[in-house]
């Protein structure tokens, strides 16, 4: 049987000037059940800050940002603040890292169970058995998080003493703490050497297949986005220019003409 | 080692060169002799080679720390491994309760009534330390909360007779209003901006107190506000001293023991977040705004409440008590004793409120010796005096997994 994949993420011409310029350019992209799609595109296409639209960081200047959970009504999520996007159910990382430096690796991905709890002021201070459960509760699972992600060696160090790689792993990992049912990755493997790619190429697809998180990644790494993605959007100069699978991606000439020039890795 | 050493020397010889005309040599111009004091020209060498070789040192150790923790390595004290022993913590907390506890009946009433004031800066320190050091959000006008619980303190005994206890509580409450009320315009500020608000705030609040004569008498203040009462009883000066004392080790543990928890917890956890980075916060699902104007609630929380102590044991408040030398004093317990935390705060408070008190003699270069221990502290030790402990957490069933845990 056929059945028609569910539509998680519908946006529809997404604009974001900032003063004079138009950063993003009514951009439209649809993000399906089960998908890994890729967002690809020269420095400075917008790409990042698509992403700070669709999470609040910024409120666009023009276009509808809908988020369809399923079995739940749809949300606009124009103008939200960030705090409400994740509450919805869209985790992202950051492109340049921001992690809690000095707090602990586990404490990292505790914060991110924050949204999913709610011991109060009150019953903090009280510290009942109910609240106590729930510590246990987000410890335990930030911890099985992090064996997930291969960083639960490292529960108690502070999270500004890892290595770089393992730092952005940290970021999914939080990220995947607020539950979500989408998740943005922001070029998480940039700056990665080949053995940690490929790593990180593994753990985007177990997230995808295991966890049933649809995926929409920012990525420079050409080899990495044709292995994992089932479809791709292009960007350049704030406009999408091609979207599609893979194999039809590589092959698109206007593709093509925007990278020759470029540093690929493909 | 060698090369520190022969660098402090010609630091020392430049010091007694550049000071020879001033401490050595003196004109008498009465009888029109020289005087050579050549014994201050051996202090000055002496105290110039220590303090430079000692410069140096630290300089250098400081040097090799950063390279190790550049390197990702890390480095944890002898004092931090101490603090993380836990037996060791409780054995040292026994002790130091036990001296808190007899130090009233072994010193004099003197005494006493320092400790008390020392005391009343740890709350204050560890009520602060909820906003700048755990929550990040700077704060220069902190004792307007101050002013606040003691002023409505002061004016409920003053017009309705209302006694310590019930008013102890509700300065607590009016301070976290005052604390409401001041967050809620520095939502959106950061940094500067922040500084500068919340400086003004507390300079307002003088003002007021100093010019609505109707509601707060004014500069002159407010007199014969009652002590605390014993169960009905009216206590003689150094009895009354004692009982507050106890009151106030009482609420110091009162606040140790409730900060730490909301160190320890799911808000304290948001609020630590929020200070490491708030966009990154506040993409992880956390309110920005509850979660700020919850860190300054509950630091003012603190301040309203010891404010009510204060008035009751000064039995006199005016505007006077409440200015931003005050707040510049709170905040200098919180970067010296080290952001965020509880015991560094603690040590903090004692070193910068005792040690002038005992050092009475040089009362006229306190803001001098002041000025330059944060200097000093900034360059040699910029995390404070206690650096900030790892949180550690104990996972069920997944423990034997983890060596470190
Ligand atoms: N906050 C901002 N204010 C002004 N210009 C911005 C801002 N953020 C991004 N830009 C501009 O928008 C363009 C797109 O940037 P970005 O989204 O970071 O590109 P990408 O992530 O695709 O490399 C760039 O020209 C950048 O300078
Ligand atoms: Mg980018």
């Amino acid at each position: 049987m056929v059945e028609k994949k569910h539509k998680l993420l519908e946006v529809k011409g997404l604009t974001m000037d900032f003063g004079g310029l138009r950063a993003v350019d009514s951009v439209t992209l649809e993000v399906y059940e089960g998908d890994i799609a890729a967002l690809i595109g020269p420095n400075g296409a917008g790409k990042t800050t698509f992403f700070n639209c669709i999470t609040g960081i910024y409120n666009p200047t023009k276009g509808d940002i809908l988020l369809h959970p399923k079995g739940l009504k749809t949300r606009r999520l124009n103008g939200l603040k960030p705090n409400k996007v994740t509450e919805m159910g869209l985790a992202r990382t950051f492109q340049n890292i921001r992690l809690f430096p000095d707090m602990t690796v586990l404490e990292n991905v505790m914060i991110g169970r924050h949204c999913r709890t709610n011991a109060g002021i009150f019953k903090a201070i009280v510290r009942s058995k109910s609240v106590r459960d729930e510590e246990q509760q987000i410890v335990a699972s930030s911890y099985s998080l992090l064996e997930k992600v291969g960083l639960a060696d490292f529960a108690n160090e502070f999270s500004k003493n890892l290595p770089y790689g393992a730092q952005r792993r940290l970021e999914i990992a939080r990220a995947m703490a607020t539950d979500p049912f989408l998740l943005l990755l922001d070029e998480p493997a940039a700056g990665m050497n080949p053995q940690e790619t490929s790593d990180l190429e593994k753990l985007i697809c177990k997230i995808s297949t295991e966890e049933g998180i649809a995926i929409l990644l920012i990525e420079h790494d050409m080899k990495l986005v044709m292995n994992i993605s089932n479809s791709i959007v292009v960007m350049e100069y704030g406009k999408k220019i091609a979207e599609g699978a893979p194999q039809e991606i590589k092959d698109n000439p206007k593709v093509i003409e925007a990278y020759l020039g470029e540093e690929t890795d493909a | 080692m060698l090369q520190n050493l022969k660098q402090s020397l010609i630091v020392s010889v430049w010091f007694v060169f550049l000071t020879f005309p001033l401490m050595v040599v003196r004109v008498n111009t009465m009888n029109q002799e020289v005087i050579w004091r050549w014994m201050n020209m051996v202090w000055v060498a002496i105290g110039s080679f220590i303090l430079s070789y000692l410069w140096r040192y630290m300089l250098a150790r400081q040097q090799v720390r950063k390279k190790v923790t550049d390197e990702g390595g890390e480095i944890r004290s002898k004092t931090q491994l101490l603090l993380e022993d836990m037996s060791f913590r409780y054995k040292a907390m026994g002790v130091i309760l036990l001296a808190a506890l007899v130090f009233p009946l072994v010193f004099d009433t003197y005494q006493s009534t320092i400790m008390i004031s020392a005391l009343i800066y740890v709350v204050l320190g560890l009520g602060l330390n909820i906003s700048v050091g755990l929550a990040g959000l700077l704060d220069l006008g902190y004792v307007a909360f101050f002013g606040v619980g003691a002023y409505s303190y002061a004016l409920l005994n003053h017009h309705f007779d209302l006694g310590f206890w019930i008013s102890l509580p509700i300065g607590g409450i009016l301070g976290c209003l005052f604390g409401i009320i001041l967050g809620f315009p520095i939502l959106r500020l950061r940094g500067d901006y922040l500084a500068i608000v919340t400086l003004g705030f507390g300079m307002i609040f003088k003002v007021v107190m100093e010019n609505w004569d109707s509601l707060s008498f004014g500069p002159s203040g407010i007199a014969n506000i009652d002590k605390p009462s014993f169960f009905g009883m009216d206590l003689n000066l150094a009895n009354s001293t004692i009982y507050i004392y106890y009151i106030m080790i009482a609420m110091v543990i009162f606040t140790i023991l409730v900060t730490n928890r909301l160190k320890n917890s799911r808000i304290g956890r948001a609020w630590i977040a929020m200070r490491e980075d708030e966009i990154a916060c506040v993409a992880m699902g956390i309110d920005i705004a509850r979660t700020k104007l919850s860190a300054y609630a509950l630091g003012a929380f603190w301040a309203g409440m010891v404010g009510v102590l204060f008035a009751s044991k000064t039995t006199f408040i005016n505007p006077a008590s409440f200015t931003f030398m005050e707040s510049a004093i709170i905040l200098s317990i919180v970067v010296l004793g080290g952001m965020g935390s509880i015991l560094g705060v603690i040590i903090g408070a004692f070193f910068l409120i005792l040690l002038p008190e005992y050092m009475r003699a040089f009362s006229e270069y306190r803001m001098l010796a002041f000025g330059a221990a944060m200097v000093l502290m900034m360059i040699f030790r910029p995390q404070g005096i206690i650096s900030n402990l790892r949180q550690t957490y104990q996972y069920k069933g997944l423990k034997d997994k983890t060596n470190n845990g």
